[in-house]
């Protein structure tokens, strides 16, 4: 199985030890893992904002990328919905390119979905026992690829708790552009999933499969001052597997 | 109120008005949990999907059905009106309040009344216009858009309404809501019984029967269409349902989708005016036909699906952009998911610019919908419009296009990602324009110390174990 990895724009230059740990992680079952030099951004940005053309050169430029690998794996729900759910969209009646697109869009997975749906793996060690985080679930993730049980198994099965948030399916403000196109409102949807995180018992981190909520949330809290740590999902799965580094 | 202005008025809102905040989300939470626990009673999923079904249906034949209507309304003594716009509004309202010498009437709720100016355009004439929905009568008071379709005033914290009542209505500063809803009672029965005018919205018609359906809580529906001599229905033209069964589902689904009750209070089913011989209800019952702007959204394919909506408010309560401020940022008459695909839809993604972006494309509004409208494709299809038509920030395209640039090109990929590095300052920044967007309200980003594309050379040829 040849895998390539995805690290996306975002787990490139803020998170890349989430890249480090997905490969380990991957190898550490099995996987043959390749990470094709020429890979850049999705373009979901653009595409998000209107502008088609521009996001359609960027997913043409990915799915050459890409060719040839029996599996796309990506740490991160949101990138991942970009190649699955709406490179299809943007090549809708074009043909080959279309065909290209749905291709790549079935050879596509979020890193835990792939992990439990197609390598059938449930159980990656124990490395998370006795610890503690709070779990956002993405809302691309959640929504658009339907990645909800799989990382919550994943990290429940290494002995991590996880702790009851009212808030945790609902969207942390991010949403890309909409971050800085409407700066206020964005910030106002990270209070509301920061004040309801539980005080008691605390976690010891924020956990997300994608790497703009984290961003997002962790520099509003630490705007406010709280500082809350957070960790991309990859770098824990990784612990799960290997223990704490 | 120009809907342009919208980030800039939910920036203020939320600075300057916490409270508004704290009383929207309040509410919104509380309507949303009632949804999903009235959803999971039924087979909310085979029931979304009968309504959306029932609803293209409608839309693809809505010729027809029009027509169909018309005939029974007309056979069952109603007179019918057709509308294009506010104005043929007006004029119809205006010729029924010179013949029946209206000088006051009362209100049901209706959001279709807010799109067309109704009141504004009846104080004009002389008549005075009272709303009757509990809520609505708060707004009227406070002199206040709606800024919810189904709870118009849940931005509204006690206090205010309390100093509201004080002002008006003369009750003590610290009433109990239960007061505060005895005073409006007190004060809207002289004019239920004064009133020569009765005016609502519909929230469905039924071709097959001509029946106009009127859903509500509270009692003051039946009382504004019942009690005056003469009733008017407003009627959106996508309102229509084609059979009497098809009640059967909406009525239901509407109440478990708005407030998560297995049915609304009360349920009217108005079949006509006063028949002779009996001793109840309106001499004259008129529906007015309203299109404003719904033939020309109906006529367009890829967006048209927002006819389907049934005005329940569940987007509303279900979106997380919404909960932080209420409707009244938004401009538009109906705010939230559905205000931000409506406004484009009627009124053109110029003037709507820039509600369709007011969003983070989460997806818990189609995910509530009762009749699954697909709005975050929609929200995508008008950015993706507007974006064509040149609607746009300034240096927006050009900035867009360097970006798509440089990430077809994975050397200048990595050549930014160097300078990235190389000016660690700039990510911080409060001044740079964008940087600052980010930074004025968050810490400022934190790259890698090396991405992961360097790290990748490092680790490449690590075997397992």
């Amino acid at each position: 199985m040849r895998v390539a990895l995805f690290a996306t724009c975002l787990v490139d230059q803020f998170f890349a030890q989430a890249g480090v740990a997905t490969v380990r992680l991957l190898r550490s079952l099995g996987v043959e893992v390749d990470f094709p030099r020429g890979q850049t951004c999705c373009g979901q940005p653009a595409f998000n904002a209107g502008h088609w053309d521009e996001a359609r050169r960027m997913a043409r430029h990915t799915l050459a990328v890409f060719e040839g690998y029996d599996y796309v794996v990506l740490p991160s729900g949101s990138c991942g919905s970009m190649l699955k759910t709406h490179y299809p969209e943007l090549f809708t009646g074009r043909g080959l390119e279309y065909r290209r697109a749905v291709d790549l869009a079935e050879r596509t997975f979020e890193l835990s979905q792939f992990i439990v749906r197609v390598l059938g793996v449930e159980r990656l060690g124990d490395g998370l026992a006795g610890r503690r985080f709070a779990y956002h679930h993405g809302c691309h993730a959640l929504r658009e690829l339907g990645v909800e049980e799989e990382p919550v198994l994943l990290l429940k099965n290494a002995g991590a708790e996880l702790v009851p948030w009212e808030a945790d399916r609902e969207c942390c403000g991010f949403g890309g552009v909409f971050s800085v196109k409407m700066p206020a409102v964005s910030v106002a949807m990270a209070d509301r999933k920061l004040d309801t995180l539980p005080a008691e018992p605390a976690p010891e981190a924020l956990v997300s499969t994608d790497a703009g909520c984290l961003l997002h949330l962790a520099g509003r809290s630490r705007r406010r001052g709280q500082a809350l740590p957070v960790r991309h999902l990859a770098e824990l799965l990784w612990e799960a597997r290997n223990g704490a580094s | 109120m120009a809907l342009r202005d919208y980030p800039k008025r939910a920036a203020e809102l939320l600075e300057r008005r916490p409270e508004v905040r704290e009383s929207v989300m309040r509410a919104a939470l509380h309507f949303d949990r009632n949804r999903a626990r009235a959803y999971a009673e039924v087979d909310a999923e085979a029931w979304r999907g009968y309504a959306r079904r029932v609803k293209d249906r409608l839309l693809t034949g809505l010729d027809r059905y029009l027509e169909a209507v018309e005939a029974r309304l007309t056979q069952n003594g109603v007179r019918v009106h057709w509308a294009e716009g506010p104005e043929d509004v007006h004029r119809v309202l205006g010729e029924i309040v010179r013949a029946a010498g209206v000088r006051r009437a009362v209100k049901a709720k209706s959001m279709l009344s807010e799109e067309l100016g109704v009141n504004a355009f009846l104080e004009a004439q002389g008549v005075e216009v009272f709303e009757t929905d509990l809520g609505e009568f708060i707004i009227q008071l406070a002199g206040e858009p709606p800024s919810h379709i189904v709870g118009p005033a849940i931005h509204k914290s006690l206090a205010e309404i309390q100093r509201l009542f004080a002002e008006h209505l003369g009750t003590p500063p610290d009433a109990s809501p239960e007061a505060l809803a005895a005073a409006a009672r007190a004060f809207l029965r002289e004019k239920f019984l004064t009133a020569e005018l009765g005016i609502s919205g519909a929230n469905f018609l039924v071709a097959e029967t001509g029946t106009i359906v009127l859903v509500e809580n509270e009692g003051n529906i039946r009382l504004s269409t019942s009690l005056p001599r003469v009733h008017v229905a407003l009627v959106g033209i996508e309102k229509l349902l084609p059979r009497w069964e098809d009640l059967a589902v909406f009525l239901q689904l509407l109440a478990r989708a708005a407030t998560g009750q297995p049915i609304g209070t009360f349920v009217s089913l108005i079949q006509g005016p006063r028949r002779p011989g009996e001793t109840e209800g309106p001499e004259e019952v008129h529906v007015v036909l309203v299109d404003n702007g719904r033939s020309a959204a109906l006529a367009d394919l890829e967006a048209g699906e927002v006819l389907r909506c049934i005005r329940c408010g569940a987007c509303l309560n279900a979106c997380p952009v919404y909960r932080q401020t209420g409707g009244h940022p938004f401009g538009f008459v109906y705010s939230g998911p559905i205000g931000e695909v409506l406004a484009p839809a009627l009124l053109g993604p110029r003037e709507a610019y820039p509600l369709y972006h007011a969003s983070t494309l989460c997806g818990a509004c189609a995910e509530v919908c009762p009749v699954e409208i697909p709005i975050p494709k929609l929200l995508l299809t008008w950015r993706r419009r507007a974006a064509e038509e040149g609607i746009r920030l300034p240096l927006e395209r050009e900035l867009v296009r360097g970006y798509a640039e440089a990430m077809v090109r994975p050397r200048a990929y990595r050549l930014a990602s160097k300078a990235m590095r190389a000016f660690p300052g700039a990510l911080r920044s409060e001044r740079l324009p964008l940087v600052r967007a980010w930074t004025r309200l968050r810490a400022g980003l934190e790259p890698s110390p090396r991405p992961f594309h360097e790290l990748w050379e490092e680790i490449k040829d690590e075997r397992e174990g």
